[in-house]
């Protein structure tokens, strides 16, 4: 087991965003949070990473445990490094190349020597299909070959788990293709993956596990076969009905 | 031939006369003084706008309190005081050391306005990629964040560079002899206020306009990261 949380809790002001939610991920598992918008899932992966502090729930993370409510800086740091974000809006970092951009977290927080963050940079851009836009600022690149840096970005740094925030809701339909493609690869690979989505496709074909969030709460969870084919409860049945076609 | 001249025009002989007299005093003070003042103010402004931003407790209610005292009162009445005035309370400094200390605490209120506008103006995101990174905040600010409101920062901060080169002519007002106070020594002597005020406005003007220039080429190598298509 990778990560497990309990009964995770989180109010913006009067607002309780999640009531309780649990989840696990094994080691190599995929996991799509799906879910309609204002559900909590987005905010429920920002707690996961501490960019949202949660107001309570345990955090296990390969064997550790930690109280989201009360987690020291110095474990938010140790933990952040273990793992890796990819963002809705790519986040790249504006004034670095694509090649900086995947070097940085090596380099700067993982103290690596610079030859040897750009040897991985490299191989992680051509990896992702970057291989000629090494030198190019996020400026000069489109939404799917910034996405996909900032893909190239997390699995540089060999994290446990790559959290993914509605990685392709940014993107025109022609350029989601391109991004799945490389979540896809990295599913295949083995790399563990928390993701956030709206592409039931991806859900159905590419993850192991599929969780539906509603109201704060995990309505539905399980393999994403038998949520897919045979969902037990009302609520996904009508989630996959609305989305489906 | 330039004696027929000066002969026939006495007033040219004054400008040819007091041109290296003034032009000395500016090299030697009035860019020293603003690159010393200047220099200061950035570290200043840069520190205040990082506290304020980060919400450091009571440090930004001090920067809110020491912004307010130098942006409220006179450039000039701040002179005085720290030169005329702190003397009454045993602290007497230097003319040169008092104006240095005053343009750098002035000039870095207003650059630390310029500078926290410019860092509020960074996507938050870039800060929230930073630190999922693994890097740390002030890791973020240092490499990611401060270095992107630089480059946003760098007009108006220019801006207020060249304001303060001319804003040093004040500190003849505190006995020293820069550019402005070095023509009004030349002009008790020979009275052309009018020649030598203009001429030692254009010395201003010169400087100002390398300024500009150098303006031009740091924004140039700043936007490096801009778009190069667009």
């Amino acid at each position: 087991m990778v990560l497990e949380v309990n009964d995770v809790r989180k109010s913006f002001g009067q607002t309780q965003v999640l009531k309780g939610v649990d989840l696990r991920v094994d080691k190599g598992d995929v996991v799509a949070i799906l879910g309609p918008s204002g559900s909590g899932k987005t905010t429920l992966l920002r707690c996961l990473n501490f960019l949202e502090r949660a107001d309570g729930g345990t955090l296990r993370f390969d064997g550790e445990e930690f109280q989201l409510g009360h987690v020291s800086k110095k474990d938010i740091a140790r933990l952040r490094k273990r793992t890796a974000f990819v963002f809705q809006s790519y986040n790249l970092f504006l004034n670095k190349t694509a090649l900086e951009n995947v070097t940085e977290g090596l380099t700067v927080a993982r103290k690596m020597p610079k030859a040897e963050a750009e040897g991985l940079g490299r191989r992680a851009l051509e990896k992702v299909g970057m291989a000629g836009r090494m030198d190019h600022y996020p400026s000069q690149l489109s939404g799917g070959q910034q996405q996909r840096v900032a893909i190239a970005r997390a699995m540089a740094v060999e994290p446990e788990i790559i959290y993914f925030d509605e990685p392709t809701s940014a993107l025109d339909p022609e350029l989601t293709g391109e991004v799945l493609a490389v979540m896809r690869q990295l599913a295949d690979e083995g790399m563990t993956m928390l993701v956030v989505t709206h592409e039931l496709g991806f859900a159905r074909t590419v993850s192991s596990q599929t969780v539906l969030m509603e109201g704060g709460v995990v309505v539905e969870s399980g393999p994403s076969r038998r949520v897919f084919e045979h969902p037990e409860e009302e609520r996904t049945r009508a989630f996959l009905r609305m989305d489906g076609k | 031939m330039l004696e027929y001249l000066f002969d026939s025009f006495p007033l040219l002989e004054i400008l040819a006369d007091s041109f290296p007299k003034i032009l000395v005093p500016g090299l030697t003070v009035t860019i020293p003084l603003t690159a010393i003042s200047f220099t200061f103010a950035m570290v200043i402004a840069v520190a205040a706008a990082m506290a304020q931003f980060a919400r450091v407790p009571v440090i930004t209610q001090l920067c809110r309190f020491y912004i307010w005292i130098f942006r409220g009162t006179p450039l000039l009445v701040q002179l005085f005081v720290v030169f005329y005035g702190l003397p009454k309370v045993g602290v007497r400094i230097e003319p040169f050391p008092a104006a240095v200390i005053v343009f750098s605490l002035n000039e870095g209120a207003y650059c630390a306005e310029t500078v926290r506008a410019a860092l509020e103006a960074v996507p938050a995101g870039q800060l929230e990629a930073g630190l999922c990174a693994g890097l740390s905040y002030l890791q973020t600010m240092r490499r990611i964040v401060l270095p992107q409101a630089m480059r946003t920062a760098f007009p108006p901060l220019s801006n207020s560079l060249i304001a303060m080169v001319k804003d040093t002519s004040l500190a003849a007002n505190i006995t020293v002899v820069e550019m402005f106070r070095a023509t009004e020594q030349i002009n008790a002597r020979v009275y052309e206020p009018l020649a030598l005020y203009i001429e030692v406005g254009l010395i201003y003007l010169l400087f100002s306009t390398v300024l500009t220039w150098l303006q031009r080429a740091g924004e140039k190598k700043l936007s490096a990261y801009e778009s190069r298509e667009g």
